[in-house]
């Protein structure tokens, strides 16, 4: 009974998603609705939680007559592995989605809800019409509370075995909270866009919500290249399969959003790009979740093929983005930029960093696509795009992304005098010395990959240390956390430049009581015993270097699936990792060892983290808090936003970035940078 | 030239130029690196090209897994069940779902002898996926008597 009570409560949760959708723009409207649609928020959100709850437990208590519980999971997984298998496959994983959308949602009726009625209302209306299509799909073609009665199996078939480790715990929640934050992005884009007013307070709204989406996807996608590297047992860190692409290309667009969005808001400019972007990212996130459920791509991630999801999932793409290009289409060509800016200033650098992630963007979507395009074309014929083609092109427009960043610092909004530069050009030379030496030194070769990632990065860390040191007295939160968001791509740059150019492999046949060497390291197969885990059998591995470093690779046999998993034996450090995967025993009682040396493998996933934590930080400055409250205030006291006419021409001074005590002091002028063309 | 044009100019260059830079991208660099599929049939058939980067796939013939006496290399038969076979030869680890009838993708080029000699050896890791490329071959291979355990949950 209790599953049924947690379908309907999913039913009910559509339905209010629906009322939401409505509720929201007739709100926008007639303020009179607008007291509901934060009702209608909670209700949903309680009804998902219901709904999601009553699901896990049905995988705690393994109540097999739920085939999707059957399906996934077994009477001998541990307690945690059984809540995590929730999310484990297509169907509750998507529950798991449409739960976070309703918490986004829900979050944003609180934090919003001194903002306009108008907008207020279109972005709530808006994520309940996304969400009514993703409860639409989830209950019309992979519901995971379908019973398996009156035949309920006894046991279950047990959660594939490489999801049962603590990466697939936060991975996968960490990862949807990235993609469905975008919608938040997407709303309020789409809302501004019907109202029409695209403006620097729509900017300075959506900037703390995208960070934070950024920076949840951020860390989601380096969970998952972590995982891929300890679990998969090849020791990769990034593949290039289509699935991760599917990851990537939302950060891509997301991160080209919060730097035009930063524009946008202190500069008024880019307004309809940032617009664009905002529906990009969003969209890019719908088309990562068609090629992870549809299964047209091959990957060692995708689920189960489904033809008939995969349309549905196309159809919600197509609607969502239709709806959201037409509404830009019509709306985008009465928005005009007004702002100024000279040949050298933090606009055009800005313009440039948006110009190479979109280009890296487009690069990476062809790739991804490209399979399916050539099927198309060829009739039937089966291509695969090789990581060669991904890195030829990325890795250069990365390199290229590096050194604008390097200048990004010492560069100003409008012009920036050039003496300015000085000092970076300084930096640039020492950096490209250090950059020179260090790996050459460290490395004891010379590899021309790591020397420039190790030059650009240091470069950059040195022109953001010095920036920082410069304006030590005046730092804001803002500031900092995009200094250590930057220096989070420099951390992340080295570690892949030089575990790239350094890493050293090497795959053996060895017996216990064999040693091998590589890098200067010898690894001895010191002992092979038999262990037992809770729903598993292992053959464990021990290996000794000569350090006196103890490895523990393991190859696992899971009987419920009879499928067999290697658990990489890592040492983890900062400066290095060694890494041990068993292969396959071979018939004279010998095994099949890879043995990997990765330098630096870790800075990848530590700079990832610093980027996410700047993110976040970023948001945390205390002038949101402010400007809300000024937002607020300008309604009350009969602002355009409230009459909905046309106001006032932006005074000179709020359009070119005014400093916030001004603007406090003047909480009647329009923070609008826009007007019709005509 | 007024602020409008200006930024207009400014977008258009940006636009045009990163449209140029992708375009030059992709095209270098997709060149030499999409690998066309070939199943069984065809690389047996004679048109898979020899010594260029393929891909290929098939199921493990039972049987055929033969290991080296010293070093990690292995040679298997990949089949379709409709008497095209042709042999791999590996050198490394193979995946973890590596079995004898187990669904299967390579990566490498045909030698001289005709020979896939693989750089990579790709199994799912889920045992009930069935990689798009074989799924021509898995239908065939349904339509032969069905395994009593095929359908086991």
């Amino acid at each position: 009974m209790i599953v049924e009570f947690g379908h309907f409560s999913v039913v009910a949760a559509l339905l209010v998603a629906l009322a939401l959708g409505v509720v929201g723009h007739v709100s926008a409207v007639n303020s009179v609705w607008r007291s509901l649609v934060a009702t209608l928020a909670s209700c949903q959100l309680l009804l998902l939680a219901i709904g999601f709850a009553v699901l896990v437990r049905a995988f705690l208590v393994s109540d097999f007559s739920v085939a999707y519980v059957a399906e996934n999971s077994n009477s001998l997984l541990p307690w945690y592995y059984r809540v995590s298998a929730t999310w484990g496959a297509h169907e509750g994983s998507f529950l798991l989605w449409i739960l976070i959308m309703g918490v986004w949602t829900w979050a944003v009726s609180l934090g919003c809800r001194r903002l306009p009625d108008e907008i207020f209302g279109r972005v709530l209306g808006t994520m309940g019409l996304l969400n009514f299509g993703f409860l639409l799909f989830l209950l019309s073609t992979s519901s995971p509370f379908e019973r398996l009665l009156p035949a309920a199996p006894p046991e279950g078939a047990d959660l594939n075995p490489l999801l049962q480790d603590f990466g697939l715990i936060v991975h996968p929640p960490l990862l949807y909270t990235g993609y469905v934050g975008f919608a938040v992005a997407f709303s309020f884009a789409v809302a501004a866009l019907i109202g029409g007013r695209l403006d620097a307070a729509w900017a300075r709204w959506s900037r703390p919500w995208t960070n934070v989406a950024w920076a949840f996807l951020t860390v989601g996608i380096a969970l998952g290249s972590w995982w891929a590297y300890y679990e998969l047992g090849w020791g990769g860190w990034w593949f290039w399969d289509p699935v991760e692409n599917a990851s990537f290309m939302p950060w891509l667009a997301g991160t080209a959003l919060i730097h035009s969005l930063a524009v946008t808001e202190k500069r008024g400019a880019f307004k309809s790009w940032t617009a664009l972007l905002a529906i990009a990212a969003f969209s890019l996130s719908l088309l990562g979740a068609f090629i992870v459920r549809s299964g047209v791509l091959t990957s060692v991630h995708a689920f189960a093929v489904d033809p008939e999801r995969g349309l549905f999932v196309l159809a919600l793409l197509a609607i969502a983005v239709g709806g959201a290009l037409a509404i830009y289409g019509v709306r985008a060509p009465t928005i005009m930029s007004r702002a100024r800016y000279g040949g050298f200033s933090r606009e055009l650098l800005l313009l440039v960093n948006n110009a190479i992630l979109v280009v890296a963007l487009a690069f990476v979507l062809h790739g991804t696509l490209y399979p399916l395009a050539h099927e198309a074309m060829t009739g039937g014929e089966k291509t695969s795009v090789g990581a060669p083609y991904f890195n030829r092109g990325f890795v250069p427009l990365m390199c290229v992304l590096a050194c604008f960043l390097a200048l990004a610092p010492v560069a100003r909004w409008k012009r920036t005098p050039l003496s300015l530069l000085k000092n970076s050009g300084l930096m640039c030379v020492a950096a490209l010395c250090m950059g020179l030496v260090l790996p050459l030194v460290l490395g004891g070769a010379f590899k021309v990959g790591a020397a420039v990632a190790v030059a650009l990065g240091i470069w950059i860390m040195l022109v953001h240390g010095a920036d920082v040191w410069r304006r030590r007295n005046s730092t804001t939160r803002g500031y900092l956390g995009m200094t250590i968001a930057h220096i989070g791509f420099a951390v992340a740059l080295m570690g892949i430049g030089v575990t790239s150019e350094f890493s050293r492999e090497v795959d053996v046949r060895m017996a216990v009581g064999d040693s091998v060497e590589l890098n200067g390291v010898t690894y001895r197969f010191a002992a092979l015993r038999r262990i037992e885990g809770p729903n598993y059998v292992a053959d464990r591995a021990e290996f000794v270097t000569d350090s006196g470093v103890h490895l523990y690779p393991e190859k696992r046999h899971y009987p419920v699936r009879d499928q067999v998993m290697t658990e990489a034996g890592i040492a983890a450090g900062f400066v290095r990792d060694l890494y041990i995967a068993l292969g396959s025993a071979l018939p004279d009682g010998a095994w099949g060892v890879r043995i990997q040396d990765k330098p630096m493998v870790r800075w990848v996933w530590l700079g990832a983290l610093l980027m996410a934590f700047g993110g976040v930080l970023a948001v945390t400055d205390p002038r949101y808090r402010r400007l809300r409250a000024t937002d607020g205030l300008r309604e009350a006291r009969g602002s355009p936003w409230a009459t909905s006419g046309a106001g006032p021409e932006p005074s000179a001074g709020e359009r070119e970035g005014a400093p916030l005590a001004r603007r406090k002091r003047e909480p009647k002028a329009p923070a609008v940078g826009h007007s019709p063309t005509t | 030239m007024n602020t409008r044009r200006r930024n207009r100019l400014v977008a258009i260059v940006f636009v045009l130029g990163g449209t140029a830079v992708t375009a030059a991208l992709v095209l270098t660099a997709l060149d030499e690196n999409i690998n066309l599929f070939y199943p069984p049939e065809r690389v047996v058939g004679g048109e898979a090209p020899a010594g260029v980067t393929i891909r290929a796939g098939g199921m493990v013939a039972d049987g055929s897994v033969e290991h080296d006496d010293s070093g990690l290399g292995v040679s298997f038969v990949l089949t379709d069940y409709q008497g095209s076979d042709f042999v791999v030869r590996y050198v490394g680890i193979l995946p973890d779902l590596f079995r004898e009838g187990q669904g299967i993708l390579v990566t490498g080029e045909l030698d001289d002898e005709r020979v896939f000699q693989a750089s990579q050896v790709l199994a799912k890791h889920d045992e009930n996926y069935m990689p798009p490329e074989l799924a021509g071959i898995a239908e065939a291979e349904s339509s032969t008597p069905p395994d009593p355990h095929a359908g086991a949950p």
